[in-house]
């Protein structure tokens, strides 16, 4: 059996404010395996983005690892020293934020950037780097890429930025990418160029993407498998098309109800009435049960952790009994 | 071969007895050259951006207008100049029958303006921050004297914040203490103010969480047949479109490619850029659809492509479509298209 390429186990993150510690990440656990698109999704708030920082190790203080572990490779990751972190950001997990230019610095042509990158993390000569360079954004869909290699990023449209980023991720050929909403501040057609490419390098390099976003669109085009957030748990873990079709959390099932169909038209979209909770004011026991349709009183006193079924695995109550 | 009155009778909208909103040949173009001097000095010449280059269209009353397209094709520059924030640079914009143009006594236009509302897609940055609630949902009572004395117009306050799914005690906050659905109902609340017919919704719930997205599309549904308000509707998501709008008009590069009842530009497309922009949507219910990214940036528009301007993307690009640029055409009963190749009958399926 082949080895997960990431395994978190109990995670917990927390902030020290002045009214006490928030807990914004409560106990999470998946793994995920080579060359597979894990998705991560949720609404605004649940700690999908955190969740992505905990694992490369940069969460911004006050915000910390409170409890739980994270092995890479086996190797355990969540206590190293910075510098010792920063060489395993470089090699072997790669980066991908919503915004291209926070990833490119605008001083520097993009040749430059990539270079440099793939010299430090490699025994390449600068001749090789440079070709290797080209390839890359060849491979990325950057047409005449020997020429465009001298551009700065302010020269390139918003969807070859973030392809850009994508070829210096790539660079060191990681064996994880985690991706924080990739496409969401790009245009509609550039967006379906991106999760087409992301596609296929998934296939090409055998890398591992951990997808986060709240477009599940993007999640059903291209995840392997899902984990639905939901104020800072797990709440539902599965292949994608069980998660997307057969959704069995009554939140998930809110969620994936409420999505405008191209299909079916109804009068009325499905919607989960009343809004995600504050970390400030998390619910005893389920955390979803003051909106759930189908809560007990269970639901309202004991916290359920992710339990298996026949298709998914959920922390719901209604699944205590595994169907 | 066809009459030429023909061809012009056929060119024209099926007439509408007396639509809401009538937009006829509507242009705006910005400067966006240097300064003069940089021009001089630099031998450049002055650079015009078309940002909306001859777009018709009509709203009926209680119906929805949707506006689709990719970024920077004119949607928001087209729903700015329909509520004024942008004078057209040639074209009519028709409310109501009244040419908005020839409207000079500013009682008059105040009245006619009323009758707009407008929503935004950011219900962070269009809330002042330092207002209170009831002072941003009571703005437009205000601005307009709707209504007299503090205790009329805060029972109104109270009424608004319950139409939109808030309560009164709401009234007492300010913006920040709200997340981003329960802003975008203020919002709503605000525009519905001056008892609006019409309202113009710029990306409403681009901003916003699926779950939350629901509870507002539903809730603009209900308030539109309650008060039978008409929309001119913008978003990118197409899905959202489909279950929004009544017609539907694509937009490419300042004008418009086609436009169709929304059943007929989802089942039915026919232009090559409607087609393409169909199949770029994500096949979220995993039906096994077949998904395809439209190949090629986006152009640019200060210096937009010969003829017509998809041609550099589209498959079915001829020397004609090279050099001609094809006009907006009746195609069905209801259908207008502007395409070389369902003209002369290129379309394949
Ligand atoms: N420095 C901080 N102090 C206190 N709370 C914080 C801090 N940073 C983040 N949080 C909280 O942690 C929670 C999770 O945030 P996170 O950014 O992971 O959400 P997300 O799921 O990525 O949302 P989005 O879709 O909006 O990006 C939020 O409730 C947020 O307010
Ligand atoms: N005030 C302005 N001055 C100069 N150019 C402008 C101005 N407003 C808009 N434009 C340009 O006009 C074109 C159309 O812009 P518009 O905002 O209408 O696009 P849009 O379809 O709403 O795009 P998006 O989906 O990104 O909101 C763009 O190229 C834009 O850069
Ligand atoms: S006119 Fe020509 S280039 Fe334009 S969409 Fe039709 S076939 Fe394509
Ligand atoms: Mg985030
Ligand atoms: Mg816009």
């Amino acid at each position: 059996m082949t080895e997960p390429i990431l395994k978190v186990e109990h995670l917990r993150v927390e902030f020290n404010t002045r009214r006490g510690v928030l807990v914004a990440i409560d106990d999470i656990s998946f793994n995920v395996m080579p060359g597979e698109v894990f998705g991560i999704v949720g609404e605004s708030g649940a700690g999908k983005s955190l969740t992505g920082q905990a694992i490369i190790g940069l969460l911004e203080p006050p915000g910390r690892i409170g409890a739980g572990r994270i092995f890479l490779n086996g190797q355990r990751i969540d206590q190293l020293p910075y510098s010792e972190m920063r060489r395993i950001r470089g090699k072997k997990i790669g980066m991908i934020f919503q915004d291209p230019l926070t990833s490119l610095n605008p001083l520097y042509t993009i040749g430059k950037q990539l270079i440099e990158t793939i010299l430090t993390h490699s025994d390449m000569s600068a001749q090789q780097a440079r070709q290797h360079a080209i390839t890359l954004l060849d491979e990325v869909g950057i047409p005449a890429a020997e020429k465009r290699i001298s551009h700065y990023p302010h020269q390139f449209s918003g969807g070859m930025r973030q392809r850009v980023v994508i070829a210096l991720a790539l660079c060191v050929n990681p064996s994880l990418i985690i991706a924080d909403e990739p496409t969401t501040a790009l245009d509609v057609s550039i967006q379906a160029q991106i999760i087409t490419l992301l596609k296929r390098l998934c296939t090409d390099y055998d890398t591992a993407i951990i997808l986060i976003t709240h477009d599940m669109g993007v999640i059903a085009e291209i995840s392997d498998r899902v984990a639905v957030m939901y104020a800072g748990r797990l709440i539902e873990v599965g292949n994608v098309r069980e998660i997307v079709k057969t959704p069995q959390h009554p939140y998930a099932q809110g969620l994936m109800d409420s999505i405008p169909s191209l299909h079916h038209q109804a009068e009325q979209l499905t919607q989960i009435d009343g809004s995600m909770p504050r970390l400030t004011e998390i619910p005893t026991g389920c955390a979803f049960h003051p909106r759930c349709p189908h809560s007990f009183d269970r639901c309202r006193h004991q916290r359920p952790d992710l339990m298996e079924t026949k298709s998914t695995r959920v922390a719901c109550w209604l699944n205590e009994n595994g169907n | 071969m066809k009459m030429e009155t023909e061809i012009k009778k056929s060119n024209q909208l099926k007439p509408n007895p007396s639509p809401l909103l009538r937009v006829t040949g509507l242009k705006r173009y910005f400067d966006v050259s240097k300064p003069l001097l940089n021009r001089l000095l630099e031998g450049k010449p002055r650079m015009i951006l078309k940002a909306v280059n001859g777009v018709d269209f009509e709203i009926a009353k209680g119906q929805t207008f949707a506006l689709v397209g990719e970024s920077g094709c004119g949607k928001s520059t087209v729903a700015n100049l329909v509520v004024g924030l942008h004078a057209p640079t040639e074209g009519a914009i028709e409310f109501d029958g009244i040419d908005m143009a020839s409207v000079t006594s500013r009682a008059r236009m105040e009245r006619l303006r009323r009758r707009m509302a407008m929503i935004f897609q950011d219900p962070y940055a269009s809330l002042n921050p330092r207002w209170r609630v009831a002072a941003i949902v009571s703005e437009p009572v205000r601005a307009f004297n709707l209504l007299k004395g503090t205790k009329a117009i805060s029972r109104r306050t109270d009424e608004l914040l319950v139409q939109v799914g808030l309560s009164p005690a709401d009234g007492e906050k300010y913006p920040h203490e709200f997340s981003g659905g329960q802003r975008q109902r203020i919002s709503i609340a605000r525009a519905l103010a001056s008892e609006p017919d019409f309202i113009v919704c710029d990306e409403p719930t681009s901003a916003l969480d699926v779950s939350v997205q629901a509870q507002i599309l539903n809730l603009m549904r209900d308030l539109q047949k309650e008060f039978d308000l008409s929309y001119l509707f913008i978003s990118h998501d197409l899905a959202v479109v489909r279950h929004m709008a009544n017609q539907v008009g694509v937009m490419y590069l300042g004008l418009l490619c086609e436009t169709a009842p929304a059943d007929v530009i989802f089942d039915n497309p026919l232009h090559p850029y409607t087609r393409l922009l169909l199949e770029t949507i994500p096949d979220v219910e995993m039906t096994g659809r077949k998904t395809a990214p439209v190949a090629g940036e986006i152009p640019n528009p200060i210096d937009p492509p010969s003829g017509c301007a998809f041609h550099p993307r589209c498959p079915l690009a001829n020397e004609r479509c090279r050099r001609e640029r094809p006009e907006l055409k009746m195609e069905k009963e209801s259908e207008r298209v502007a395409c070389h190749a369902v003209e002369e009958n290129r379309l394949e399926g």
